[in-house]
């Protein structure tokens, strides 16, 4: 059989396994190559599709690597000031009850920057999902220390390694805002293996789910790499962040709602 | 539909105002002295007549990047403060005006810098009329001189918010927000459920995906923007000048002031008239856009114009722009939270302008 042939056996909608997303746009992506907020774009999207919400998302970007995203997905999309996205979202959804909001935020953003905004929100219990990617480092302005920075991680302000005594720890904040009592789901994930990929979905699925309730606010972490800040190749960033991300900041959930109201 | 007639403070009228127009979102912070406009609307609870929201935010940064997000969604949103909760929102402003989003923000000033005095003053009048926050933008600036206008500019902000995709500021004082007279309140308007087509509300199939958004990292798009937010302040320009005149028919003397300053200039021109002096009163009632053009005329038959207002002299760069060096122009005002008197302005106009 000539090899044309055989490509058009293969490509029929029954042999298809793996595409674009429908709300992701074709367009190329500005992330550098291994970088997790591709595959975390992906999954949001997927279940933004898949849940029927397209019409009814209305996502906040914020100011660090994933400030464009607003360019991949389709979706109503507004670009907040740096750490102001829990506040712009707390807005929305007060104004706009039906619909699902979102923020998307880096640590420095969500953590440094925007902790007031964040914790206050989260107390506050907004119904709105807070996508939290935490790769301890300051990825979009070229790899300096974040709060989320570990001790002895080097980065380009922390050269020599995180000093605690002089810099300061890190800040954990899945679980400091754990422990709010607005807070309806809090947990922490990751996006580098393909099983890690599917419990992330999950989680996310789950947020949209309970963002129906109006119970409070969901917080998802993912702890993900930045090889371009780390100064690693990708597969190497996926290991470090293995064996000194994921100590310091375990997987798992850190606050779930009796399902029993769900 | 009859007016209401009400004895409020300042602040509350523009609290019953917004709540009167149909607002759908108001978020502030406590700072003296515009305290009244949060606490009469949450002891109103509009939100179980109207809808209209209302929070109390956890600083001036939330509540102005609340306003941001309201806005986005097409609302008719808004926020008071007093200058230094003012000058923290300013980064937040910038950016609403990068948006090109509507809002109004109401500033209820007190004397600088710094902490500064909880006392009146018009200090903030660079910060509000030549920009505050970073990059090239404007705000539309409407100065209340009564608690009437307190009133009446809510609804007037609204519409030029929305007819320019534009933040409006209205740029009152502590006198004004403090003091209590009647006022003639509008029937209660219902809110709007008009979504402009702009707005961030969820995309339905039928049209593109809404951005909301001040960036652009292409230099010849940033630009391009910057060219468009340009011919838009310049139909502003064109378009929203407004001003009272008082008794300059014939005067040989004006009077430049606005806000708490045009009460005190109208007794001023009454005593000063009452000593032979020709002199009149221009109040600028928008002050982006400013009324050169009428300033400038006025020059024609003037000997001196008196900037009066309660800071060191700010407005009188503006005034000093609009007569372009024909005639003398000098500053009278007091800091610090005095109220200057309208005698004082006299007395200034004599022993700088007149002579003698």
């Amino acid at each position: 059989m000539a090899e044309s042939n055989v490509l058009q056996d293969l490509n029929r909608p029954e042999n298809l396994v793996y595409k674009r997303t429908n709300l992701m746009v074709d367009t190329p992506l500005s992330y550098c190559p291994g970088c997790g907020h591709g595959t975390a774009h992906r999954i949001l999207a997927e279940v933004i599709e898949e849940e029927g919400l397209q019409s009814e998302t209305i996502g906040i970007c914020p100011v660090g690597c994933s400030v464009l995203m607003y360019n991949y997905l389709d979706v109503d999309m507004l670009e907040a000031a740096h750490g102001r996205a829990p506040a712009v979202a707390t807005a929305i959804k007060r104004l706009l009850p039906d619909k699902f909001v979102f923020t998307y935020q880096g640590d420095g953003d969500l953590a440094a920057i925007g902790t007031a905004e964040t914790i206050h929100a989260c107390n506050r219990g907004e119904n709105i999902l807070i996508l939290f990617i935490n790769n301890g480092i300051y990825g979009m302005t070229g790899g300096q220390m974040a709060p989320t920075t570990i001790p002895g991680m080097k980065s380009s302000t922390s050269p020599y390694g995180r000093d605690i005594k002089i810099m300061g720890n890190p800040l954990k904040m899945a679980d400091i805002v754990a422990i709010l009592p607005g807070t309806y789901y809090v947990t922490r994930q990751s996006v580098h293996k393909p099983a890690n990929v599917r419990k992330t979905k999950r989680a996310i699925r789950k947020a949209v789910q309970y963002q129906k309730l109006n119970k409070g606010t969901c917080f998802i972490e993912i702890v993900s790499n930045c090889p371009s800040g780390w100064k690693m190749t990708p597969v190497q960033s996926n290991k470090w962040m293995e064996e000194n991300m994921f100590p310091f900041y375990p997987l798992g959930d850190l606050k779930i709602p009796d399902e029993q109201s769900v | 539909m009859e007016r209401e007639l009400r004895l409020i403070k300042g602040n509350e009228a523009i609290a019953e105002a917004a709540i009167r127009a149909g607002v759908d979102g108001y978020f502030g912070y406590p700072i003296t002295p515009q305290s009244e406009i949060l606490e009469y609307l949450m002891e109103s609870k509009p939100y179980e007549t109207t809808g209209m929201v209302v929070l109390q935010a956890e600083s001036e940064l939330a509540a102005i990047n609340m306003v941001y997000g309201g806005a986005a969604c097409g609302k008719k949103v808004m926020t008071s403060s007093s200058s230094p909760g003012i000058s923290l929102k300013q980064e937040g402003i910038s950016y609403i005006a990068g948006a090109e989003l509507p809002c109004l923000i109401v500033n209820v000033v007190r004397g600088g810098p710094g902490l500064g005095t909880i006392q009146p003053a018009q200090s903030d009048y660079f910060q509000a009329v030549k920009g505050g926050g970073h990059g090239d933008y404007h705000l539309i600036v409407l100065a209340p001189a009564s608690v009437q206008e307190m009133a009446d500019f809510v609804g007037l902000a609204f519409d030029l918010a929305f007819k320019y995709r534009n933040p409006v500021m209205i740029l009152s004082d502590g006198a004004i927000g403090q003091m209590m007279e009647k006022v003639y309140l509008s029937p209660q308007k219902e809110r709007s459920k008009t979504v402009p087509e702009w707005a961030t509300t969820g995309k339905p199939s039928t049209r593109e995906r809404n951005i909301i958004t001040s960036l652009d990292l292409d230099p010849a798009g940033q630009e391009l923007f910057n060219k468009k937010l340009t011919a838009k302040y310049n139909e502003i320009k064109e378009k929203e000048v407004r001003y009272e005149e008082f008794q300059t028919g014939d005067a040989e003397y004006l009077l430049v002031a606005y806000g708490t300053s045009a009460r005190v200039c109208q007794k001023s021109v009454q005593l000063g008239r009452q000593q032979g002096i020709r002199v009149g009163l221009l109040r600028p009632i928008t002050l982006f856009p400013f009324p050169y053009e009428r300033i400038n005329e006025l020059t024609g038959q003037l000997k001196g114009i008196l900037s009066v207002e309660m800071s060191t002299g700010q407005m009188i760069e503006d005034v000093m722009l609009a007569v372009k060096g024909r005639v003398t122009v000098r500053h009278c005002g007091r800091m610090g939270g005095i109220i200057t008197a309208p005698d004082e302005v006299i007395d200034s106009l004599k022993s700088q302008i007149i002579g003698g």
